[in-house]
């Protein structure tokens, strides 16, 4: 699932937030723009679904299949907006009440709500999660699992990082694929040639380029910002090298400076601005259906430089432990998860990368995509979820992000040194996390 | 006889109901909360209590002092100039203006009203780097002899492009206080004028007899009166200030790794809460802007002649 742009809750005030969060849950269900699906007789209970644009579109696909199967079961689909959904389950789960019987949650999110305790280990019966774990792509199933071992959520799509790249832009430059993902500082000479002959940038923002540098070299268990003891890992050689990578492309004007879901990275692309970007592989839906349709033919996708095999974005579904209609709620989330029917129709109206292991030998992985001028992508998408390591969630991890990246702004923008910088971040997320 | 002795109460129970569920519970459970240590997402049987600690945590918090400093600097930067301008221009309007005054007014009060999403949206398209209508008018201006230099050397200083109005540390901060500036002026200015017109014009009579200049009349009649307005619209600003949230946290997108330079102790106090999960802390924060609200108030109140324990409100 695409790592959606966040939507701002513009009136919050901050001085009784914490108050009025407690009020929240109560409000939650009169709030929510509610998508009902009537079944064809008269149901006996309810199952209520909390999930968000635009992962809602494929539950709506899969609704008349679910009513088909259960048709004693009424879905109730409650929808919101991104940031606003992931912010009112946490409210419900203070309160414990307000609770849907499945809730989506995005791979932003997972850790925080992993660690939480407030969801059923789908390992238990009568679930037995564990028994279908085969089921699944192996690291996003690792990524449903909470700090105690319970597998807490079970993953709908995935996110494989590949590097989209505008293939003109590159033949003008004369640079091949290889040249751009052989190693980084192949990556970023090619960028400033590409700059020097097209005026293109390499990539929409330094960061970007950071961000996937720091997970280069993960293997199976090792954590991003933390390892399996809680220890913050911000010092190590793998922080100081993506610093340094990300400092580099700034220094040398590789960047335009647009951070991903602005206007200006949605201008970036519409006009061959950027010639190169580092996502999941779902980019390729967003930029054929709405930020650069104009664009199709010319782009290509290839694997990440310097061989990173990475994750970008991903849901999942888990059940509150206080839902009230469990039984039915892992139906749905087989339905979701592990119904090949379920997961193709996802994957045609969401262009979200199916979780399911069977649909990646079905034959639409080998159809060639318009939109990347014939390229079977899907191939090479398939292939990096078979290579990304498994790599443990930490409840902490959206806090040391956004610690990170405030000290790589220091770093790239006021001159702060690497190593000082790396050192504020990791005594500010041990101070944070030592707390709690 | 019993029902009519109840019905009153009856008839204003909405309100106290209503007062307890939405302003006092959330007013006393944020004072609960400020002692507790908890992750919301854990459920509330996980608070404990820990006593002030949160209130040392908060006050010994490097990122707290920044937004602190942040929010300081909004309320000087952009606070400041809100009354420097709205004083003098409400002064002019209320003097020079007759037939069509309202509309003068209602121009300037417009961004105060209007929904502070759309203003973002507009200013973040206005100040955009590449499509912003102001470095293309910037970039229009550099053609002009003897100003275009200097400009295209600033513009040059900023990567050869234009300037990166929301993306640049250096820059952000002023673009933000404008915005502010801009949508707050209107305000004030309404205040002001409302103030000018419960003054006497047999004083500025006086005055112009006496041969007293418009700027000695402003200075010796106006300003004095004006005082406990003056008072009761900086106060406004002092609290809007410090509870700065809405136009920094749309305008700069909390992705970008410059929205830390203009982080206000709002945007701080909601990302402790919401996205670190650390309600107790955030809570504590909020207490501590309480306090901070009301020094700063009563140092108004000193500087404007205005002792709040006096009960005709002046000396």
């Amino acid at each position: 699932m695409p790592d959606l742009h966040l939507t701002r809750r513009s009136a919050a005030r901050a001085l009784l937030v914490a108050g009025a969060a407690a009020a929240l849950p109560a409000a939650i269900p009169a709030a929510v723009a509610a998508a009902q699906v009537a079944p064809t007789r008269a149901p006996t209970s309810v199952l209520r679904v909390a999930t968000f644009p635009d992962l809602d579109r494929a539950a709506i696909a899969a609704a008349p299949r679910w009513r088909a199967l259960h048709p004693e079961v009424e879905l109730k689909l409650l929808s919101m907006q991104y940031a606003d959904h992931h912010l009112s389950m946490t409210t419900a789960l203070a309160t414990g009440s307000g609770l849907p019987d499945v809730m989506a949650i995005d791979l932003r999110y997972i850790g925080k709500f992993a660690g939480s305790g407030g969801f059923v280990d789908l390992n238990q019966a009568p679930f037995n999660a564990s028994a279908h774990a085969d089921d699944y792509v192996r690291y996003a199933m690792a990524q449903g699992v909470g700090p105690n071992g319970a597998q807490v959520a079970i993953p709908a799509d995935i996110g494989p990082g590949t590097l989209i790249y505008r293939k003109d832009l590159l033949d003008k430059a004369g640079i091949s694929e290889a040249e751009i993902t052989r190693d980084w500082s192949s990556y970023l000479a090619a960028g400033e040639r590409i700059r020097k002959t097209t005026g293109a940038y390499l990539m929409a923002d330094a960061a970007d380029l950071r961000d996937i540098a720091l997970r280069q070299g993960l293997q199976d268990g090792e954590g991003l910002y933390f390892d399996a003891e809680g220890r913050v890992l911000v010092e190590s050689a793998r922080f100081r090298h993506a610093f340094e990578l990300g400092r580099a492309a700034r220094r040398a004007g590789l960047d335009a400076r647009a951070i991903a879901w602005t206007n200006d990275w949605a201008a970036g692309f519409k006009q061959g601005r950027i010639a190169t970007q580092m996502m999941g592989a779902w980019l390729v839906g967003q930029l054929r259906n709405w930020i650069a349709p104009q664009t199709a033919g010319l782009w290509r996708s290839a694997p990440l430089p310097g061989g990173v095999q990475a994750a970008y974005g991903g849901s999942f579904y888990a059940i509150p432990k206080k839902a009230a209609n469990k039984t039915a709620a892992w139906d749905f989330i087989r339905l979701m998860t592990a119904d090949a029917e379920v997961q193709l129709e996802s994957l045609k109206v969401l262009d979200s990368f199916p979780a399911m292991r069977a649909v990646l030998r079905d034959p639409v992985m080998d159809e060639p995509i318009a939109f990347l001028g014939g390229q079977r992508a899907r191939q090479l998408w398939r292939e990096t979820a078979a290579h990304i390591p498994a790599i443990p969630v930490n409840r902490f991890d959206v806090l040391a992000t956004t610690v990170i990246r405030d000290e790589f702004e220091r770093v790239i923008a006021r001159g702060k040194a690497i190593t000082e910088a790396l050192a504020d971040a990791r005594h500010l997320i041990e101070r944070r996390a030592r707390r709690r | 006889m019993t029902s009519r002795r109840l019905a009153p109460y009856l008839f204003i129970a909405p309100f106290f109901a209503l007062f307890l569920v939405f302003s006092l519970f959330p007013l006393v459970f944020s004072i609960y909360l400020s002692l507790q240590q908890w992750n919301p997402a854990e459920g509330l049987h996980t608070m404990h209590w820990v006593g002030l600690e949160n209130y040392g945590y908060a006050l010994t918090d490097p990122w707290f002092w920044d937004a602190l400093y942040n929010t300081a600097w909004f309320a000087l930067v952009a606070g400041v100039p809100q009354h420097l301008v709205a004083l003098p221009l409400a002064f002019f309007i209320h003097r020079r203006f007759k037939r069509g005054r309202d509309l003068v007014v209602g121009a300037y009060f417009v961004p105060y009203i209007t929904s502070s999403v759309a203003i973002a949206l507009i200013f973040t398209t206005l100040y955009s780097k590449d499509y912003g209508l102001i470095n293309a008018a910037l970039a229009e201006l550099t053609r002009i002899p003897f100003i275009g230099s200097p400009l295209a050397s600033l513009t040059a200083l900023k990567d050869g492009g234009g300037i990166d109005w929301l993306g640049d540390a250096d820059v952000t901060r002023p673009a933000v206080a404008f915005v502010v500036f801009w949508r707050y002026l209107g305000w004030n200015l309404v205040l002001y004028l409302s103030g000018l017109q419960v003054i006497d014009k047999d004083l500025y009579e006086a005055a112009t007899l006496d041969g007293a200049t418009e700027w000695q009349q402003f200075w010796h009649v106006t300003l004095p009166l004006l005082k406990p307005m003056m008072f009761f619209a900086v106060t406004l600003t002092i609290i809007g200030n410090l509870q700065l949230f809405e136009e920094p946290f749309i305008l700069v997108d909390g992705e970008k790794g410059v929205s830390s330079s203009v982080m206000t102790t709002a945007i701080f106090m909601y990302r402790t809460a919401f996205s670190d999960g650390d309600f107790g802390t955030a809570s504590a924060m909020s207490w501590l802007m309480f306090v901070l609200i009301a020094a700063l108030t009563w140092v108004n109140a000193r500087l404007f002649g205005r002792d709040p324990r006096s009960r005709h409100g002046s000396r």
